[in-house]
C-alpha cells in the first residue's frame, strides 16, 4: 500500500514537534538557576531551543533527505525539471519565520520586562529645554558659546555621589582620577541597566552593595553597614541592587546562575537588581577582557539565608573593629542609614525645574 | 590633447601598457589584470589564513588544560587578538574580494573592472599591512586588547602594538573601500547590454549588497580608530574615562562597521553557495528574486543592528529592545536563501563532487550559526551569554562554517576556470570530510561551555570545564591537517591536473564562455546572452555563447564593446 505524502508530512510533523518540545525540555545545557530572574530566562531559553530544534531538524532532514533521493545515478546525464519559484511556498517560508521572530521579540519583551529592563527609574529624560534658553536673549549667546557648562543635576554623578557617602566605597574608588559621565542626551545618563521589576519598581531595594572593578579583581562594599570584602554574600529572597563602576578599563559582572551581566564602565555607575533564589557558593566572574590576567578575575557570590547572612556580616564587623570606628568617626551621622539618606532621597526625587523654583 | 585623444585614451584598457600578464613574476607585480589581481587577493589571503590557523592552534593548545602552561597570559591576548585580526580582515574579506575580482567582469561580460589601477592599488595595501601585524608579533609587542580594542584596554596596554594594530587596519579597510568602489561602478556600468539587473548572476548581486555595506560602514570605523590613535599617541581623550572621554562611543563607531563586517564577510558566499548549488544540482534557482533581493535587505538591515553587541554595556533598555527586533528580522531574508537553497536542491540530480559537497556543508552548519544568532538577539538571553564562549561557538558556526566552507566550495567551483585545471575530487572530499569533523567537534562543545558559565578570551579557566575544551582543542588539529590535503591538491592540481575544458560543470553564467583560463581581455568580442544565468533543464535553451565560439553568431559579433560612456547612454 501507498501512503500518500499528506499522511507522511503530517506523521513527520508531528514526530518533529514532539522531538523539538522534549529536547527544548531536557536539554540540560544551563546551569543551576539560582536567582528570580534567572528562572525566567530560563523559560525564554528552553523555548527558543524548542523552537530552534524544529528548525534545525527541517533543513538538516530536508538536505539529507535531498543528498540521498536526488543524488544524479550513474549515467543520468539530463538536468532536472525546470522549477524556478512557487509564489505561494516563498511566502509561506518568509511569513513562518517573521511570525517565530515576532514571537520570540514579544517574548523576550515579557522576560525583560519582568526583570526591570523597564524600569522608570532606570532611565531618566535628558532635559529637553536648557535653562539658559528659557532667558530672554541667551539664544545667540547659546550659538556662540557651543558647550556651555550645565547647571543641571548631573545623574551620573549624583549616583557616583550617592554611593561615596558611603566611606568603605569612598576609600575604594578613585574617583578623584576618573571623572563621572554626564548626561548624553535622550539616553539616559546612568548606563542604564536591569533594575527592578514591575511590582518593585520605585522601591528602594531591600539591600544594596556597592561594587568596585579593578584589575583583578572584585571589592564589594555594603554601605549600610560599613563592610568591605572581597566576596559577595547576599541573603536569599531579598532583592539586592548592585552599584558599580570600575577603576580602570572595562570589568563585566556576571554570575552565570543568575542569568545577569553589566559591565563596569570607569566613569559610569551602571547598576543591576535580582532576587538571589538558591543557597549555594557561586563564581563571579568578569566577562570583560579586562588584560592578561582576565582569566583570574572572579570570586565567590554567597546565597545564604537571613541568620547566615548577619553573623556573616556580624564576622566582618569584628574582624575590622578599628578600621570600622574610624569609618563611623568620619560618617557625618550615627543615625539609621535610613533616617540618613531621607533628605537626600526626597530631595532627588524633586524634578530639576521644582528645584530651580524653590531655590528663586 | 584634443577631446577626442582623450577619449580614446581613456578607452584604453590600463594594462595594455604592461603586456604579458601570463608569467609567473607578474603575480608579485602590479599589474592591472581584473584575474591576476583576483588571484592575487585569493592566494595572499589563503596565506594569512594558514597564519591565522596557527594562531588560532597555539590558542586552543593553551586551553586544552585549565591552567596557564603554554604560553604567558600577554602572549596569549596577543594570539587570539591576532588570529581574530587575521582572519576576518586578511583572510574571510580579502577571500571575498579575491573571488569578486576574478569573477565580477566575467560574469557580466566585461573586460576589466571599472578601475584596473585603483584595483591594483586595493590589493597592495594588504600585504603590507599583514606584515606590520605579523613584525609586532615577531618583536614580542602585539596588539593585546582583543580585535575589537576596547578602550580603556586598549590604551594601557602595549603602545606599540596597539599602534601597529590601528595602523595595519586603518590600511585593510583602506583597500576595502577602494575594492567596494570598483566593484560597485563596474557591476552598474560595464554590464553587456543585453544584460539587466534581472539577467545578473547572483553573486553580482551579493557583491552589490557587500560593496554597499562596505561604503557606508568602513569609514566609520576608521574614524573611529583615528580617535583611538590619537588617544593612544597623543594623549587625547575621546575615549578615555581619565579625562572624561566615554569608552561606549568607540563600542558604537567599532560596531557600525564591525557588526555590518559580518555581513560582508557571508555575503559574497551566500553569492557563491547560490551559483554553485544550482549548477551542480542541474536545476534553476529557485526564487531568484527572492534571493537577489533578500542579500539587498540584509545588506540594509546589517547597517541598524550594531548595539546587540552592547545589550550589556551602557545603552538604555528601549534601545535595546529596537536592535533586539531588527536583528531578529535579519533571520527572515537569510532563512529565505536557505529554503531557495533547499528547494533548489529538491527533485534536482544532485552531483557529489567538492564544490557541491561544501556547498551543502555551508547550508547545514551555517543554519546551526544562524539559530543561535536569533537566540543572541533576545536580549534576556544574550545578557547571559555575552561574552562567553556561547558567542565564541556562534561565530564560527557563522565565519567557519559559513564563509570559509563557502570560500573552499567557491575554489573548489572556480579553479577550473581560474588555472585550466581540474582539482582532483577524491582529495577535495578527504577535505570535506576533515573539515566537516573537525570543525564539529571544535565548535559544537563551545555552546555548553558558554552556557555553563565559561567566558572568552581567557587563559586560565575553571576545571570543570577541562574535558570540554580538551574536546575542542583535538578538534582543532583536526581542522589544521583538514587544510593539507587542499594544499598539496590545489598546488599539484594547478600544476599538473586535468585539463579542465572551458565549461567543465556545463554552466550558463557567462564566465564559462571564454577559454580557461580566460584571455587577458577576457571575451574576443562583445558576449551575447541567450539563456538566463540559471536556465537548467529549460528545453533547448542554447547555452550563452561568446561569439568567437559560435561561428552561427559570427555574422553579429562584430559589435565592438560599448565604451562606458555609450554604454551609460544606452542605459539611461
Amino acid at each position: 500500500m501507498k501512503i500518500p505524502s499528506s499522511i507522511w508530512t503530517l506523521l513527520i510533523g508531528i514526530g518533529l514537534t514532539l522531538v523539538s518540545l522534549w529536547y527544548g525540555q531536557n536539554h540540560g545545557l544551563l546551569p543551576t538557576a539560582a536567582s528570580d530572574e534567572a528562572v525566567l530566562v530560563d523559560g525564554l531559553f528552553n523555548t527558543m531551543m524548542t523552537v530552534s530544534a524544529g528548525i534545525f531538524l527541517i533543513v538538516e532532514g530536508v538536505l539529507i533527505y535531498c543528498a540521498i533521493k536526488y543524488r544524479r545515478r550513474a549515467g543520468d546525464h539530463e538536468d532536472g525539471p525546470p522549477i524556478e519559484g512557487n509564489v505561494p511556498l516563498e511566502i509561506l517560508w518568509t511569513a513562518i519565520p517573521a511570525i517565530i521572530v515576532i514571537g520570540i521579540s514579544v517574548y523576550s519583551f515579557e522576560v525583560y520586562n519582568d526583570i526591570g529592563g523597564f524600569d522608570p527609574h532606570a532611565i531618566h529624560e535628558a532635559p529637553i529645554m536648557q535653562e539658559s534658553m528659557a532667558m530672554p536673549g541667551t539664544a545667540l549667546a547659546a550659538t556662540l558659546n557651543d558647550t556651555p557648562p550645565s547647571n543641571e543635576p548631573n545623574l551620573n554623578q549624583q549616583k557616583s555621589d550617592e554611593a561615596m557617602q558611603d566611606p568603605a566605597t569612598a576609600a575604594v574608588r578613585n574617583a578623584d582620577q576618573i571623572p563621572q559621565k554626564r548626561e548624553a542626551p535622550g539616553v539616559g545618563s546612568v548606563s542604564p541597566s536591569l533594575g527592578a521589576s514591575p511590582e518593585k519598581a520605585g522601591k528602594p531595594p531591600e539591600l544594596e552593595v556597592n561594587v568596585t572593578g579593578l584589575q583583578y579583581a572584585w571589592i564589594f562594599t555594603y554601605p549600610e553597614t560599613g563592610v568591605t570584602s572581597g566576596e559577595l554574600h547576599v541573603p536569599i529572597g531579598r532583592e539586592v541592587r548592585i552599584n558599580m563602576t570600575a577603576n580602570d578599563v572595562i570589568h563585566a559582572f556576571w554570575v552565570p546562575e543568575f542569568r545577569l551581566k553589566q559591565d563596569a564602565i570607569p566613569g559610569r555607575q551602571s547598576e543591576l537588581r535580582f532576587t538571589p533564589k538558591t543557597a549555594g557558593d557561586y563564581a563571579l566572574i568578569c566577562a570583560e577582557l579586562c588584560g592578561p590576567y582576565h582569566g583570574a578575575m572572579r570570586t565567590q557570590v554567597v546565597v545564604q539565608k537571613q541568620e547566615d547572612f548577619d553573623k556573616w556580616i556580624q564576622e566582618q564587623l569584628t574582624a575590622s573593629n578599628d578600621t570600622l570606628k574610624e569609618a563611623i568617626a568620619l560618617n557625618p551621622a550615627t543615625v539609621s542609614p535610613d533616617e540618613f539618606l531621607a533628605p537626600y532621597t526626597k530631595e532627588m526625587g524633586i524634578h530639576p525645574e521644582m528645584l530651580h523654583q524653590i531655590h528663586k | 590633447m584634443t577631446q577626442a585623444q582623450l577619449q580614446e585614451t581613456a578607452n584604453i584598457p590600463a594594462h595594455i601598457d604592461e603586456p604579458g600578464i601570463r608569467k609567473w613574476q607578474d603575480y608579485f607585480s602590479f599589474n592591472t589584470d581584473h584575474k591576476v589581481i583576483g588571484l592575487q587577493y585569493l592566494v595572499t589571503s589563503f596565506i594569512f589564513y594558514c597564519i591565522g590557523g596557527v594562531l588560532a592552534d597555539l590558542v586552543r593548545t593553551e586551553l586544552r588544560t585549565p591552567e596557564v602552561d603554554f604560553v604567558s597570559p600577554e602572549v596569549y591576548n596577543s594570539l587570539f587578538t591576532l588570529h581574530a585580526t587575521i582572519m576576518i580582515f586578511l583572510w574571510i574579506v580579502p577571500a571575498g574580494a579575491g573571488f569578486a575580482n576574478f569573477l565580477l567582469p566575467l560574469m557580466i561580460g566585461a573586460k576589466d573592472m571599472a578601475f584596473p589601477r585603483l584595483n591594483a592599488v586595493a590589493f597592495w595595501l594588504i600585504p603590507p599591512a599583514g606584515l606590520l601585524l605579523i613584525i609586532s608579533l615577531v618583536i614580542g609587542d602585539a596588539a593585546e586588547a582583543g580585535w575589537t580594542s576596547y578602550p580603556p584596554l586598549s590604551l594601557v596596554t602595549g603602545q606599540v602594538g596597539e599602534g601597529i594594530w590601528i595602523m595595519s587596519v586603518l590600511l585593510l579597510g583602506t583597500s576595502s573601500i577602494l575594492g567596494a568602489i570598483n566593484f560597485l561602478v563596474t557591476l552598474l556600468k560595464m554590464r553587456i547590454p543585453t544584460m539587466g539587473f534581472h539577467q545578473m548572476p547572483l553573486f553580482c548581486w551579493a557583491m552589490l549588497a557587500t560593496s554597499a555595506l562596505v561604503l557606508l560602514s568602513t569609514p566609520v570605523l576608521a574614524a573611529g580608530l583615528i580617535l583611538l590613535a590619537f588617544d593612544l599617541l597623543a594623549g587625547t581623550t575621546f575615549f578615555n574615562p581619565t579625562g572624561g572621554g566615554d569608552p561606549v562611543v568607540y563600542q558604537h563607531m567599532f560596531w557600525f562597521y564591525s557588526h555590518p563586517a559580518v555581513y560582508i564577510m557571508i555575503l559574497p558566499f551566500f553569492g557563491a553557495i547560490s551559483e554553485i548549488i544550482p549548477i551542480h544540482s542541474r536545476k534553476p534557482i529557485f526564487g531568484y528574486k527572492a534571493i537577489a533581493y533578500s542579500s539587498l535587505a540584509i545588506s540594509f538591515l546589517g547597517l541598524i543592528v550594531w548595539a546587540h553587541h552592547m545589550f550589556t554595556s551602557g545603552i538604555p533598555g528601549w534601545l535595546r529592545m529596537f536592535f533586539m527586533i531588527t536583528t531578529m528580522i535579519i533571520a527572515v531574508p537569510t532563512g529565505i536563501k536557505i529554503f531557495s537553497w533547499l528547494a533548489t536542491m529538491w527533485g534536482g540530480k544532485i552531483q557529489f563532487n567538492s564544490p557541491m559537497l561544501f556547498a551543502m556543508g555551508f547550508v547545514g552548519t551555517f543554519v546551526i550559526g544562524g539559530i543561535s544568532g536569533v537566540m543572541l538577539a533576545a536580549v534576556p538571553f544574550d545578557i547571559h551569554v555575552h561574552d562567553t564562549y556561547f558567542v565564541v561557538a556562534h561565530l564560527h558556526y557563522v565565519l567557519f562554517g559559513g564563509s570559509v566552507l563557502g570560500i573552499f566550495a567557491a575554489i573548489y567551483h572556480w579553479f577550473p576556470k581560474m588555472t585550466g585545471r581540474m582539482m582532483n575530487d577524491f582529495w577535495g572530499k578527504v577535505h570535506f570530510a576533515l573539515t566537516i569533523v573537525g570543525l564539529n567537534m571544535t565548535f559544537l562543545p563551545m555552546h555548553k561551555l558558554g552556557l555553563m558559565g565559561m567566558n572568552r578570551r581567557v587563559a586560565q579557566y575553571d576545571p570543570k570545564f577541562a574535558l570540554l575544551n580538551e574536546i575542542c582543542t583535538y578538534g582543532s588539529y583536526i581542522l589544521a591537517v583538514s587544510t593539507l590535503p587542499f594544499i598539496i591538491n590545489a598546488i599539484w592540481s594547478w600544476l599538473y591536473g586535468e585539463k579542465a575544458g572551458n565549461n567543465p560543470w556545463k554552466g550558463l553564467t557567462l564566465e564559462w564562455m571564454t577559454t580557461s583560463p580566460p584571455a587577458i581581455e577576457n571575451f574576443d568580442t562583445l558576449p551575447v546572452l541567450t539563456t538566463g544565468p540559471y536556465d537548467y533543464g529549460v528545453a533547448h535553451a542554447p547555452a550563452n555563447v561568446s561569439p568567437s565560439e559560435n561561428p552561427v553568431l559570427r555574422a553579429d559579433a562584430d559589435e565592438p564593446y560599448p565604451s562606458i560612456e555609450s554604454d551609460i547612454e544606452t542605459r539611461t
